[in-house]
């Protein structure tokens, strides 16, 4: 194996000139381009290609074919675009999904951001505490919905400890309250993976500045506000950036906890109605087309994000 | 670290914080534990507490009965394994090369490996599916399951942070000993950023052993599927139909938590704010 990798490098004599010209065309060591190969092709052909093809697929007519006939696809320019729009199961989705960033997003650069200052600062229980925060990260989606499910339904804990003040109809049969309660969820469960992004961060806040704000008489909420929340900025944009990506991404959960986006699609979201047009009515091409404009969509969030939270930087 | 700025009040409400959050985070795991060994589902605040006349092991043998359990982690198993050999193995050469080797391309292979991170699953799901499922007949597959995830491209970065703080010094002395760069990166590299690896195998480990839509996608076989996509099945369509389904559903969420949980638990000092934000940041 080692011998059939090296046997080219070592194979021609040192030849300045035809060494110099390897140089210049693949630089230093071309082994490089070999040890990354795979890496490469895997992206171009998992990411890349179908990245474009999915593009390709929006703007023709695209169905699914038996393997191995030749069919037709005509471009339809923005023709699946159209069927995509004039479905109120789309806009719908569209705006549950915008419901759920409005809650998942704030709530989870405040708390992340106030739970990873507060672990900061402690010595004790760091340890436990950073991995008791993680644990709903790490775990499946699947097994934690289950539990969620128990605490949630109608007969469920939560509603036992609220008593009279309980939501009816339930949580998660509720139209008003199905989104909201998935965003709680997904707040809850990937906040850990935020906490360590802001950790990280906060290792990054130079202590002359905690030192010489408090030298100016600032007091604990004074220097998290002035000193804190600006040190970590580049991270608040990365947080806004993944939560966003993730919460577009969203079709576990209400594929799960609400029992495909229910009741009467009030959770339904975009990736789940691309999953039940696409693949179980049997227009991709439909699917794509939405799959395309919720890019978009997310593309437009995220350079407004940047551009009022960015700051200069 | 106790500073000066801090009232006695204002480190008791921290604590305080600190403390609702943590139960918060842990109880629904407490929940999921109880929950699946209770013979009656007891949703009171009284159940929330284990009664000795209440237990039993029943539940995890309703769920066997339902879906494979042991076939389930298997497939889980296998689909995952596959993720980390890929990823060991490819992205670790990428990595070494990304962090160490001079090569034309480097610059926007990197930057591919960054962008990749924020390329929505969602848009990829339509042709993903078209191309594996279909034009490759891989639906029902181990290899059609793995082949999205195959390399992890947060290790990528991973392994290219850690490569790039070994000294210079290193390599040149053992180049000019006549080593190869094959062998420079298995006897020197490797062992020296030993600490990566485990980090690695946890980040990459969660993706496939939790990932449900796109097994969910591609197996319909039964005895294929992963155990997120069994248990997730038996949720949405077939729980109704056992006497405790409450029981048999946590009973099944307990089986496919559990390696993760213990994993990041023993492991814990190998998944820390700085390997994540080294993943994430470049």
């Amino acid at each position: 194996m080692t011998d059939l990798i090296e046997a080219p490098a070592a194979a021609p004599p040192p030849v300045r000139s035809g060494q110099a010209r390897k140089h210049r065309l693949f630089g230093r060591n071309p082994l490089g381009i070999l040890f990354s190969a795979p890496y490469l092709l895997f992206v171009l052909a998992v990411f890349a290609y179908p990245l474009g093809y999915s593009v390709w697929i929006a703007f023709h007519d695209f169905f699914f074919a038996a393997p191995g006939t030749q069919v037709e696809r005509p471009f339809v320019g923005l023709d699946n675009f159209v069927t995509a729009l004039s479905d109120p199961a789309v806009i719908r989705s569209f705006g549950n999904v915008g419901i759920f960033l409005l809650i998942n997003v704030p709530l989870t650069v405040v708390l992340s951001l106030l739970l990873a200052a507060a672990l900061n600062r402690i010595t004790h229980f760091r340890g436990f505490l950073r991995v008791s925060y993680y644990v709903p990260y790490v775990t499946a989606s699947v097994a934690v919905v289950a539990v969620w499910i128990f605490l949630f339904n109608g007969g469920g804990l939560v509603n036992q400890i609220l008593g009279p003040l309980a939501p009816k109809p339930s949580w998660l049969i509720n139209e008003q309250l199905a989104m909201p309660t998935i965003a709680l969820f997904v707040t809850w469960k990937q906040l850990g993976f935020y906490i360590l992004l802001y950790l990280a961060a906060l290792q990054a806040v130079p202590k002359e500045l905690y030192e010489s704000a408090s030298t100016d008489g600032a007091g604990a909420v004074r220097s998290f506000f002035s000193v804190t929340v600006p040190g970590v900025r580049p991270a608040t944009v990365l947080v806004l950036l993944v939560s966003t990506v993730t919460g577009a991404n969203l079709f576990t959960e209400p594929y799960l906890l609400t029992g495909g986006g229910g009741p009467n699609g009030a959770s339904a979201s975009p990736v789940l109605i691309m999953y039940q047009r696409g693949l179980q009515q049997g227009q991709p091409d439909v699917a794509a087309a939405i799959g395309v404009m919720l890019v978009i969509v997310v593309l437009i969030i995220a350079w407004l994000q940047n551009r009022f939270a960015g700051g200069n930087d | 670290m106790a500073d000066r700025t801090m009232s006695k009040g204002q480190t008791t409400l921290r604590g305080i914080v600190l403390a609702v959050g943590a139960i918060v985070f842990l109880f629904p795991f407490y929940y999921m534990v109880i929950g699946s060994l209770q013979a009656k589902p007891d949703p009171t605040i009284a159940g929330a507490f284990p009664s000795i006349g209440n237990l039993t092991g029943h539940n995890y043998a309703a769920i066997n009965d339902r879906i494979n359990l042991f076939q389930g982690l298997a497939n889980s198993g296998i689909f995952t394994g596959g993720v980390l050999i890929g990823t060991m193995v490819f992205g670790l050469l990428a990595g070494y090369a990304l962090a160490v080797l001079q090569w034309r391309g480097r610059g926007v292979t990197f930057a591919l490996a960054l962008l990749v991170q924020v390329v929505p699953f969602q848009l990829l799901i339509i042709p993903l599916y078209v191309l594996i499922a279909r034009d490759y007949g891989l639906a029902d597959n181990y290899l059609g399951m793995i082949l999205p995830f195959f390399i992890n491209s947060t290790a990528v970065i991973i392994f290219r942070a850690y490569f790039l703080q070994l000294p210079k010094e290193i390599f040149e002395a053992a180049r000019i000993d006549g080593a190869s760069e094959l062998a420079l990166l298995w006897r020197v590299a490797i062992p020296l950023v030993r600490p990566a690896l485990i980090t690695v195998v946890l980040v990459t480990f969660i993706g496939p052993w939790n990932e449900f839509l796109w097994p969910f996608l591609v197996t319909k076989e039964a005895s294929l599927q992963p155990l997120a996509v069994s248990l997730a099945n038996y949720i949405s369509n077939v729980a109704s139909s056992t006497s405790n389904p409450f029981g048999a559903m946590l009973a099944g969420a307990v089986v496919l938590a559990a390696p993760v949980v213990v994993l990041f638990i023993v492991f814990q000092r190998y998944f820390t704010s700085a390997d994540i934000g080294s993943g994430v940041k470049g």
